[in-house]
């Protein structure tokens, strides 16, 4: 009997505003505990929350590119819970009216295209974080995190396996990054994603009992937590036990997951609208306009570079892994006239040359102007392959332009037939062993002629021209 | 000169509350050398030589309620979980009031986080009225009311979450204004319950309040519940022309239990605000009865949550435990028996199972109390007059362990934090020796027409006694 995984997500995803969303203290990582903080974030009496505007623009951004109905009016609702580092003792967050509902996201999945529905998305607050290895025999608090916004997006259950869920995240936190709401690092904790997983026979229409996972904080930690658990209720299922609902929580040293002690997890919320927060009203123009300046999405993206520029899948998928990927490659290849020779050249010795300066393509040295100028040197013959290499290198070591660059150091191929003739007698002269063998049947020795020949020619000749030549010469 | 000016105000404080007619109306009295920096003095000097508009309280000696965050005094909130807690930031209210060159005198009793009807669920021990020191002031802002009404001060701030402004100030024989909600910041005004409470003003005339109203009004950045809305001129409405104004008596706010002498005290009002050309007309409030249910589960529910700070990890009193639980549960211990009433109460009421049955229910009918005040006033009528309390100041201990009738003394007072509404509490007499107060309420954003006939009844009615 075939056994079938269903997973669904909730992911808490940090919205880059640098600050807090009732407050407007700054909000960064890694700083020293408890100086990004005020009266409103600690949650001292008397102090009251006002919204960061500019947060729920990017939510906003983030639910029309996850293609949700966004909502008019959105309620602010507390969610009351008691832990040391929740200032206030509730969590500002959104329930019953949402930001908005009803998403869909496409990407390739282990069964190939998949879609996966986006129940609703709403905005909240971070709590801050408790430290419990920094004070020797107590907990430290540290409130800098405390307000930080974050959208949550909750997914149907629609994934049906590990793979899936990293396909998935892949998917989303590309198109995150697309529309620059988030800078999606999940070691900094500004993407999170806790899972549900049941299982149930296959083609079976009801759903099993489900448990939940968190506290995963890396996509391969999410795979391999999910792995776990679908072994662990498949075995308990065949040994005829019965899954039991249960909150789960992932250990990233050990690999393994615990299940939470029943205390932690049997919380009543009792929500209720916030009554220190109007609703959050964003208007049918508003959303009109932030849906019209959103940038083309990876997955339309790719679809287009494979029709206009005639890509094949894998080069238009690797070129729209990130926006400002897309963006520079474009860049190039219209300048260039030559797609394919932009793609390579982009993926190829740009993509090596950043990998080595350990530089992102935002900030690459080179810019497109000057890449698309090499490829058009190398393509019209004025310079070979290699030299063009070594351009981009000079390029991003030195600045310039590479026109330049390739007249003040004499790069450009020679190609008149009299200088190449003359290199290759010198050689024919120099290896008469070599030339004889050649002429003896052993083919191969033409490339080591060649090399010869652009060896005299300080690498500028041009080696069709060169090898064209010492043919006509051997074997005429 | 000033600078004596806040010593001798605090002095003749100090020496009244520690003689024998003392009310312990302070918690906190200001110390005249070294909270004289922070501006009451700097520009009063300015105030003295042009007494511009600017500094429309210059020297004006003013009270603040405990539960007003300050940054030169604590601020208790009359709580052992908040003893000799300071603010590291100011209400956008007080701040208000200093820059308007007011001399703050000190920090006034009030029951605990603003629950109650009498002073007497303060940490720090009950209020006494200055008409009988063997009655209470009312509450919560007992110790506001009771300041104002000794000559201690005199204006003074309070809140009103269900009518803690305007019953301890008929209580007390004082003017007290709760003004619209949304009228006033509520930024730096300890939450009791976020979607009642409302600052507001004490005086010993319907000028001094309104005064001090209009000093401490208008939006603010801080406040996401404060309104944009221009603020009236209060002052400038009190000689306004009482002739052809429609007052509307609610007839739920007499019933047949009503106190014999409120209701011939109220009468009598009734008479004047006619004699003096207004039309009064009976109308209906029909889902008055409601208001107290209504109130004691909305308003416990939100302190249940506004509360929730309170666990000894950040600030003020923190007891020992073996864990966290034990430490919230030892710390939290130390609330008072009424917070600790209202705090299970709301959380009842908000628990899954019962949210609906009680918080959605409260919730509906606030609605319909919030819609009779619409029907009424859109009807013709500009104000409503009412009784302001059932009764007159009751004696200290005699309701302490009967909540529901502590309860019932905010009877005619919590419709209009319900409903959002403006009122104020004016004298209209006294019943055997004791103050009564006649409510009225306006429609929202129109204090100015409870204010002017307030001041027509202070004219006509000061110093009647039944």
């Amino acid at each position: 009997m075939t056994w079938q995984p269903v997973i669904g997500l909730e992911i808490h995803v940090q919205l880059r505003t640098g600050r807090k969303l009732f407050c407007g203290d700054r909000a960064v990582f890694g700083e020293e505990p408890n100086t990004n903080v005020c009266p409103v974030c600690l949650g001292l009496p008397g102090a009251l929350p006002t919204l960061d505007r500019d947060a729920a623009r990017l939510a906003l951004r983030t639910a029309l590119a996850l293609d949700c109905a966004v909502h008019e009016t959105s309620v602010w609702a507390r969610k009351n819970y008691f832990y040391p580092d929740l200032p206030k003792g509730y969590q500002i967050t959104q329930l019953d009216r949402p930001l908005a509902t009803g998403g869909r996201v496409v990407f390739d999945g282990e069964g190939g295209e998949t879609a996966v529905r986006i129940r609703r998305i709403h905005m909240e607050e971070d709590a801050g974080k408790s430290i419990h290895d920094r004070v020797q025999g107590a907990t430290a608090i540290d409130l800098n995190r405390a307000g930080t916004p974050l959208v949550e997006i909750v997914t149907e259950p629609d994934l049906q396996g590990p793979g899936d869920v990293r396909a998935f995240l892949t998917t989303l936190k590309r198109i995150l990054e697309y529309v620059d709401v988030s800078d999606c690092n999940m070691e900094e904790g500004s993407l999170r994603a806790d899972a549900n997983v049941s299982i149930r026979r296959e083609g079976a229409r009801t759903l099993g009992t489900k448990t939940e996972i968190k506290n995963v904080n890396s996509f391969s930690g999410i795979e391999k937590a999910l792995g776990l658990e679908i072994e662990r209720q498949m075995a308990t299922v065949r040994a005829g036990g019965e899954v039991r609902s249960e909150t789960l929580l992932w250990d990233d040293h050990r690999e393994m997951l615990r299940p939470m002690r029943s205390k932690e997890e049997s919380h009543d919320y009792r929500y209720f609208p916030d009554p220190d927060l109007p609703p959050l009203v964003v208007g049918a123009p508003e959303i009109e306009a932030t849906r019209a300046s959103l940038p083309e999405l990876p997955r339309a993206r790719a679809a287009r570079f494979r029709d206009e520029y005639g890509l094949s899948e894998y080069d238009a998928s690797v070129l729209t892994q990130s926006s400002p990927g897309a963006d520079y490659f474009e860049a190039v290849a219209r300048a260039v006239g030559d797609a394919k020779a932009a793609a390579n050249w982009v993926m190829g010795p740009a993509q090596a040359l950043m990998n080595e300066r350990r530089e992102s393509i935002d900030v690459f040295a080179v810019a497109p102007s000057s890449l698309a100028e090499i490829v058009v040197l190398v393509g019209d013959g004025t310079i070979s392959d290699g030299v063009g290499k070594d351009v981009l290198r000079m390029v991003a070591e030195q600045g310039g332009s590479p026109r330049r660059i390739v007249a003040e150091r004499g790069l450009a191929q020679v190609r008149d037939s009299e200088s190449i003739a003359a290199w290759v007698s010198a050689v024919i002269d120099d290896f008469p062993d070599e030339v004889d063998r050649y002429r003896g049947g052993e083919a191969r020795l033409l490339g080591f002629l060649v090399g010869q020949v652009m060896r005299r020619s300080e690498g500028r000749a041009d080696p069709r021209r060169v090898n064209d030549a010492l043919r006509s010469r051997l074997d005429g | 000169m000033t600078i004596s000016a806040l010593r001798a105000a605090v002095e003749s404080v100090r020496e009244a509350e520690a003689g024998p007619n003392g009310l312990n109306a302070f918690l906190a009295l200001a110390d005249p050398d070294t909270d004289s920096g922070r501006g009451a003095e700097g520009g009063s000097a300015q105030a003295g030589e042009d007494g511009d508009g600017g500094r429309v309280l210059a020297g004006v000696t003013v009270a603040l309620k405990d539960n007003l965050a300050t940054l030169d005094l604590p601020t208790t909130c009359g709580s052992r979980l908040l003893e000799g807690y300071r603010s590291p930031f100011e209400a956008t209210v007080v701040r208000r009031v200093r820059e308007a060159g007011a001399l703050i005198v000190g920090k006034t009793n009030l029951d605990e986080f603003a629950m109650g009807s009498s002073t007497e669920n303060s940490a720090y021990g009950p209020t006494l009225n200055p008409h009988d020191r063997t009655r209470v002031p009312g509450g919560s802002s007992g110790g506001s009311a009771a300041a104002v009404a000794a000559g201690y001060v005199r204006m003074a701030l309070g809140s009103d979450t269900g009518g803690s402004v305007r019953q301890p100030a008929a209580l007390c024989g004082v003017v007290g204004i709760k003004p619209t909600y949304g009228r006033v910041s509520r930024y730096g005004l300890v939450a009791f319950a976020s979607s009642l409470d409302q600052v507001g003003t004490f005086g010993r005339t319907v000028q001094d309040a309104a005064k001090l109203l209009e000093v401490v009004a208008g939006h603010d950045p801080r406040d996401a519940t404060s309104v944009v809305a221009p603020v009236p001129g209060l002052t400038a409405a009190l000689r306004r022309d009482p002739e052809g104004v429609v007052v509307g008596i609610p007839d739920e706010f007499f019933p047949e239990t009503l106190d014999s002498a409120i209701r011939v005290a109220t009468d009598r009002a009734v008479s004047a605000l006619r004699d003096a050309g207004c039309e009064v007309r009976s109308v209906s409030l029909p889902h008055s009865h409601l208001a107290i249910p209504c109130y004691y589960v909305l308003a416990p529910a939100e302190a249940s949550s506004n509360l929730a700070r309170y666990d000894g990890v950040r600030y003020g009193l923190r007891a020992r435990g073996r864990d966290i639980v034990e430490m919230y549960e030892r710390t939290r211990h130390h609330f008072g028996p009424e917070v600790k009433r209202r705090i299970i109460i709301g959380t009842y009421a908000l628990s899954a199972g019962y949210h609906d049955q009680y918080y959605g229910a409260a919730q509906k009918a606030r609605a319909l109390i919030a819609g009779d005040f619409r029907r009424v006033f859109a009807g013709g009528v500009d104000v409503l007059f009412t009784p302001a309390t059932p009764g007159p100041a009751f004696p200290i201990g005699e309701r302490v362990d009967d909540p529901l009738s502590m309860y019932l003394s905010d009877v005619f007072t919590v419709t209009a934090n319900l409903a959002g509404v403006p009122g104020m509490s004016v004298p209209i007499g006294k019943v055997r020796g004791l103050p009564v107060g006649g409510q009225i309420l306006a429609p929202w954003w129109h204090e100015e027409r409870m204010v002017a006939l307030a001041a027509l009844l202070e004219r006509g009615l000061v110093g009647v006694d039944t």
